[in-house]
């Protein structure tokens, strides 16, 4: 009965920890702009402070913010469809092959996902200025690239480690040809993982900010963290809460989506990818 | 089919120098060839790049003084206040945070491990701070602890209601360490979770059998058990969190000295374009992170390859 009780009290403070911050940032996304100005410290808006759509059709009017939607999704697309292409290839290798300097292979990654970002930020902006890369949607994608593959490598070969790779000699046996036995056994079986890594390489690129400051200049490539810091109104002095409320509102927007979706999905990523190897 | 190729490549490997033994080999590192190049090219090039340039007085506004000076700007940054002001400040936010992220993150997964009713609700929602981005998490709680525009200073009883967090050092301090807990205590208490459910449950009741208390089951049976699982958890997050950036540039822009190491290396990159001292304070921030690395596996005493069992 008492550990009941600790379970009901301690799972209600879990849901105030993740969600109310939340169901702030979206309160404060409501207010108007004059009430913002004037200082109205509350959780919700005040009678009248309330402004309604108008913060959202706002952001959604403003160029530098449309642009930086587009350059988000699309670099972190493409950023994690050539990812997990390249992750698949390497744990399919890793889970599935005997050869030498696999070891090697996953002692870089782990190297790789402990870098501090910071520190190619300086000779990647030299190099990126000198390639004509600079602010440009490539510039970002091979970075995110390089940083989202460590942790697609790991996610994907642990699930790959535990597909029953007999069951394809098996199809063979029953006389199927050695593609279609991959074909039908094993991508059905690997499908999941490779989804589940593609989501969390998302969301890392979604995520990044010191890439999308120090490698773009313009809206150019700007992608929406990195546009949302710059988004200073016409007062520098006093920015625009309520409206950077809404934008940071749209840009989580797509990640409390993908989270709802698949929740299953990316918990069983995350937890094989670092916990069980 | 012999048993031996049933289990390719798990346990039973094909005698050395056999053709399939070479063909393997050559398939492995076909396959893994495209991603390490890539990994190579973004970060150790750029590496070795940063550490040709630390080297070099190299302003990219006055490229022409571009001048070969040793070790001189490894020297002035390690004799410099300001750099180890900010180290302080980073090892002391990596400290703070990590402690009472593994705290909490430990209750959270000791919750989600018990609770039946609202399970995927809880699941899901640990989920969302998780996948925000961290400068909307920045930004939300700048907001939260903002004197003319939060609720929080409302709603805190000892604090006075136009009271400036913003306004000094530890103040600053505090609402930055509050948002990084908020936004990755949920990666941590996952990560927990996984090694919780490793505790093998006979060994728990055995424990209440021989009339263990809760307290000596949680010392002697819960945690060596998943004593791999909280150095993974640790490890990660000590390292994510000594490179910490984002919130820090939302939150106080590096104001009333709440400057982190990376800020400090971002500042003198793209901010005053000093390539070649920025480059040398990169490279110390990557062995830094490697010290940081190198001796919490020493503390744990945990093989790390036994941990994620092959890598």
């Amino acid at each position: 009965m008492k550990t009941r009780i600790g379970v009901v009290v301690g799972s209600a403070i879990i849901l105030i920890w993740c969600l109310l911050p939340i169901a702030w940032i979206i309160s404060l996304s409501f207010k108007s702009q004059d009430a913002v100005t004037n200082g109205s410290p509350g959780f919700l808006p005040e009678e009248g402070g309330s402004a309604g759509w108008q913060n959202y059709k706002d952001v959604f009017d403003n160029p530098d913010f449309q642009q930086s939607i587009i350059n988000s999704i699309g670099i972190c697309l493409i950023a994690t469809v050539l990812s997990v292409i390249l992750a698949t290839l390497a744990a399919y290798a890793i889970a599935r092959l005997e050869f030498r300097g696999k070891k090697l292979v996953l002692t870089i990654a782990l190297a790789i996902a402990m870098f501090p970002v910071v520190s190619l930020v300086g000779p990647l902006f030299d190099m990126w200025r000198t390639f004509g890369l600079f602010d440009t949607w490539i510039g970002l994608i091979i970075p995110y690239m390089s940083f989202t593959l460590p942790l697609s490598i790991w996610t994907l070969s642990a699930f790959f480690r535990e597909i029953p790779w007999e069951m394809e000699q098996a199809a063979q046996v029953d006389g199927a040809t050695s593609w279609q036995a991959f074909r039908r056994v094993i991508v059905p079986l690997a499908a999941p993982g490779v989804f589940t890594a593609a989501i969390l390489t998302f969301f890392f690129a979604w995520n990044d900010f010191v890439f999308g400051i120090s490698l773009t200049s313009t809206s150019n490539a700007r992608p929406i963290p990195a546009a949302l810091s710059f988004f200073v109104g016409s007062d520098p002095f006093n920015p625009p809460a309520s409206l950077m409320a809404a934008g940071a509102v749209v840009a989580t927007v797509p990640v409390i989506i993908i989270v709802l979706l698949f929740q299953r999905k990316i918990v069983a990523g995350l937890t094989s990818g670092a916990v069980k190897g | 089919m012999s048993t031996a190729t049933m289990t390719k490549g798990a346990s039973n490997p094909p005698p050395e120098g056999s053709d399939r033994t070479r063909a393997e080999n050559r398939l492995g590192r076909k396959l893994v060839a495209p991603a390490v190049i890539v990994m190579l090219v973004v970060t150790a090039y750029p590496m070795l790049q940063a550490l040709y340039l630390s080297l070099f007085r190299y302003q990219l506004t006055t490229p022409d003084d571009k001048a070969f000076v040793g070790l001189t700007n490894y020297w002035t940054a390690l004799t410099d206040s300001l750099f180890w002001r900010d180290t302080w400040n980073t090892v002391l936010i990596m400290v703070v945070t990590v402690g009472i992220e593994l705290v909490i993150g430990f209750v959270f997964a000791m919750v989600m491990h018990r609770v039946i009713f609202a399970r995927g609700v809880i699941r899901t929602s640990i989920l969302i701070p998780y996948g925000i981005v961290t400068v909307v998490s920045g930004f939300t709680w700048q907001f939260a602890f903002s004197y003319n525009n939060g609720f929080l200073n409302t709603w805190l009883p000892f604090v006075a209601d136009d009271y400036n967090w913003f306004g000094g050092h530890w103040s600053s301090l505090f609402a930055i360490c509050i948002s990084e807990i908020w936004k990755t205590t949920p990666f941590m208490s996952l990560l927990l979770l996984a090694g919780l459910a490793q505790v093998p449950e006979d060994m728990l009741e055995a424990a209440k059998v021989d009339g263990a208390t809760w307290w000596q089951r949680l010392w002697k049976v819960i945690l060596p058990n998943m004593r791999a699982a909280i150095m993974v958890a640790v490890l990660f997050r000590a390292l994510d969190a000594y490179r910490i950036f984002d919130n820090i540039f939302v939150m106080t822009k590096g104001q009333n000295n709440t400057e982190s190491a990376s800020f400090l290396t971002y500042r003198q990159v793209i901010e005053q374009f000093q390539l070649g001292a920025g480059s040398a304070l990169s490279v110390l921030l990557f062995l830094s992170v490697l010290l940081i690395a190198y001796l919490l596996v020493k503390l744990f005493r945990v093989d790390l390859a036994q941990a994620r069992q092959e890598s």
